[in-house]
């Protein structure tokens, strides 16, 4: 990337030469990211980020439908898909958002009921980023295909970690974001079949083929350029990153009382473990494993500045008593056996640290049972 | 990552008087808790108390929570101010003094505060055989029903802490951080306060200005002194000042009137002290102008 922000720094849309340089090491990335996922060239655009891709599939999908008002998603998307869909819902469009089994997986007899020849859009993701469960994209392409809907996939969470053969594929539309496979921040791309009628989102210049306009981020796009070659290169490897993780969820497991696993552990991604801490709050077990150097991230209320908890775990109907103190793992290519030790090593005493600074313990199991109930009837 | 300080963080790894308070049936002492949260909103805070019957003083606390980084730092906190605190006084402590003892809390966070204060109020009124029914918070209209907050609560905490819009009511309180329905009646309600603010600074600065007048009425009514009248209650003054200074190695003497210019002389370490020469002035300056006429003004000359 650096010789992209020091010494060809020619904007590709020039004519010179400088620019032309430029222009000729983002077909090259746009080449590796299309040999990633099993696409062409033509169909990639790039964008800024996946919150970016998913919108424009989004609006494209049911500008390319405009007699249809009816779109299919799953209550587990991320924000930047389920805001997208409330938005069209005050503009007339039927949503029907799908719900989630214990395991975070969607029932495909739900799918099929609710398709329609009103249905413009399917949109679901390919791997949950909270919990890794990875959805039946191929069953759920085809039934959209039986009924003439649009597909469109958010695999942020799966590219890089997940072979992909886009042309082999009901897809029509995928999006994915650069930080989830190495690349830099504040790039993405967007994924669009071949004759598929795209309205772009950004209005402005002929770059990316009048499709999306706005000079490029070029340090960005080599960066993701490189990233998929490299993500092409580890799929050998994905084996012992799964190791890992699996020696990281059986170690906690064995070793703290009163913890669990978190979604499908068969249908998931190979780097991301969800386990939920009973009786303590996940912000605090942040903060702790930040001491050391631990980086984790949480779906509890406080963690998030909002004030609601994981929207994908009260999906899947787990307690509050599991969900406030879920912690998400992630690991990388680049995690190592002494760093799974040393969470291993820590997490027993920290653990136990917040559950004895807390009220709720298992002594009072029923006391919380019965609250639970509470909230249950109270929200019916 | 939230920008907490090095006091919430130090509190959050080292916290003080945590846990229980085991009630041993000690003559004279009782033993309490108070409670707020929930496990469905993310945090709770159980806080126990033992308190002197006789002279109402919170001998120890300690607490147990169920929550963030910054709500186990200001339950801590809250402990820690409490101590030795009779419960009229401890009743007092308001969240933003929790909050300012642990350097500020992140606005997001500022409802761990509000949840120390309302454990230490339950604690009281469990104490104190108070029902939490009859708490007159609860018994105002619900407005968030996501978290049970009531229009009471947000009225008290806005006035308490200058609240204006919406979004800090959730930051303190969590109302309206749910399913966001009631974001517009919270909206109303900070409306309804901040006209009854204005009204009430209104009434208060028109009332102020009243009693002003009154007073300024009464002084014109009031006879204006002699010369003669006024020289002598400014003798007397000095009479009564004098023996403090004479105490202390000083004294002091009426020089002359000048209009509103009392000169007067001091002697001794009054007059060699330049700090106690001013502080002399001032204090023999407020006696005389509280006593003799609001307008006076000391000087202090030096002897011939």
């Amino acid at each position: 990337m650096l010789p992209y922000l020091q010494e060809y720094y020619g904007n590709p849309s020039s004519m010179h030469t400088f620019g032309g340089q430029v222009s000729k090491a983002i077909r090259n990335a746009r080449l590796q990211i299309a040999t990633l996922i099993g696409a062409e060239e033509t169909e990639l655009i790039f964008t800024s980020c996946g919150t970016e891709g998913n919108n424009t599939a989004i609006r494209a999908a049911i500008a390319a439908q405009p007699n249809r008002k009816h779109i299919i998603t799953t209550q587990v998307e991320h924000a930047c898909v389920l805001n997208v869909c409330k938005q069209l819902e005050k503009q007339g469009y039927t949503v029907t958002y799908l719900s989630v089994d214990s395991q975070g997986q969607i029932d495909l007899l739900e799918l099929e009921a609710a398709l329609t020849g009103n249905t413009a859009l399917v949109s679901t993701m390919y791997a949950n980023n909270e919990t890794g469960v990875i959805l039946p994209v191929e069953k759920i392409g085809a039934l959209a295909k039986a009924y003439d809907a649009i597909y469109h996939v958010d695999a942020v969470q799966a590219v890089g970690k997940l072979p992909l053969n886009l042309q082999s594929s009901q897809i029509d539309l995928l999006t994915l974001s650069g930080h989830k496979l190495h690349a830099p921040k504040g790039i993405g791309a967007l994924y669009v079949r071949r004759g598929f009628c795209f309205r772009p989102f950004l209005l402005g210049g002929h770059q990316e083929r009048g499709r999306r306009a706005g000079t490029e981020n070029v340090a960005g796009i080599i960066g993701l350029g490189a990233a998929a070659e490299l993500a092409q290169q580890h799929f050998g490897k994905i084996t012992q990153q799964t190791q890992l993780r699996d020696r990281l969820e059986q170690g906690l497991l064995s070793t703290i009382p009163d913890c669990q696993v978190n979604g499908d552990r068969t249908k998931r991604l190979p780097n991301t473990t969800n386990i939920g801490f009973k009786y303590i709050e996940g912000e605090a077990i942040l903060f702790s494993l930040n001491q050391y150097g631990i980086c984790a991230s949480s779906g509890s209320a406080c963690t998030s500045g909002s004030l609601e908890p994981s929207h994908v775990l009260r999906a899947m109907g787990l307690p509050y008593t599991i969900l406030h103190g879920s912690i998400r793992f992630s690991l990388s290519r680049y995690t190592t056996l002494r760093e799974i030790d040393r969470v291993l090593e820590l997490m027993p005493a920290i653990v136990e640290r917040l559950r004895a600074l807390s009220p709720f313990n298992t002594d009072q199991a029923d006391w919380l049972q019965d609250r639970e109930e509470a909230i249950i009837v109270g929200s019916k | 990552m939230w920008d907490y300080t090095d006091k919430v963080l130090d509190l959050f790894y080292n916290p003080k008087n945590q846990g229980t308070i085991v009630d041993t049936n000690e003559p004279g002492i009782a033993v309490v808790f108070g409670e707020v949260g929930s496990i469905a909103c993310g945090d709770a805070l159980r806080l126990h108390l033992k308190i002197d019957i006789t002279s109402d003083k919170i001998l120890d606390a300690r607490f147990q929570t169920f929550g963030c980084t910054s709500a186990i730092a200001s339950s801590s906190a809250l402990t820690e101010l409490i101590k030795d605190l009779t419960l009229d006084e401890a009743l007092k402590i308001t969240n933003q003094e929790i909050a300012d003892y642990l350097g500020g809390l992140p606005e997001a966070k500022m409802h761990c505060s509000v949840m120390g204060q309302e454990a230490l109020e339950a604690a009281i009124y469990n104490y104190r055989g108070i029902k939490v029914e009859q708490h007159e918070e609860d018994e105002g209209t619900l407005i968030c029903t996501c978290f049970s907050v009531s229009e009471n609560k947000i009225r008290r905490v806005a006035i308490e802490n200058n609240l204006t819009t919406a979004e800090q009511v959730t930051s303190y309180v969590k109302a309206g951080g749910g399913c966001s329905a009631c974001l517009a009646a919270i909206e109303d309600i900070l409306t309804a306060v901040q006209q009854e603010t204005t009204a009430t600074s209104k009434r208060l600065a028109t009332e102020i200005a009243m009693a002003q007048e009154k007073a300024l009425d009464r002084d014109r009514t009031v006879k204006p002194l002699t010369t003669v009248q006024k020289i002598t209650l400014i003798q007397r003054v000095l009479e009564e000042v004098r023996p403090l200074l004479l105490a202390d190695g000083g004294d002091v003497e009426l020089y002359d009137v000048d209009g509103n210019t009392v000169k007067v002389l001091l002697k001794g370490a009054c007059g060699s002290c330049s700090s106690s020469t001013a502080t002399l002035k001032s204090a023999i300056e407020a006696r005389l102008q509280e006593q003799v006429l609001p307008t006076l003004v000391v000087e202090a000359v030096e002897a011939i």
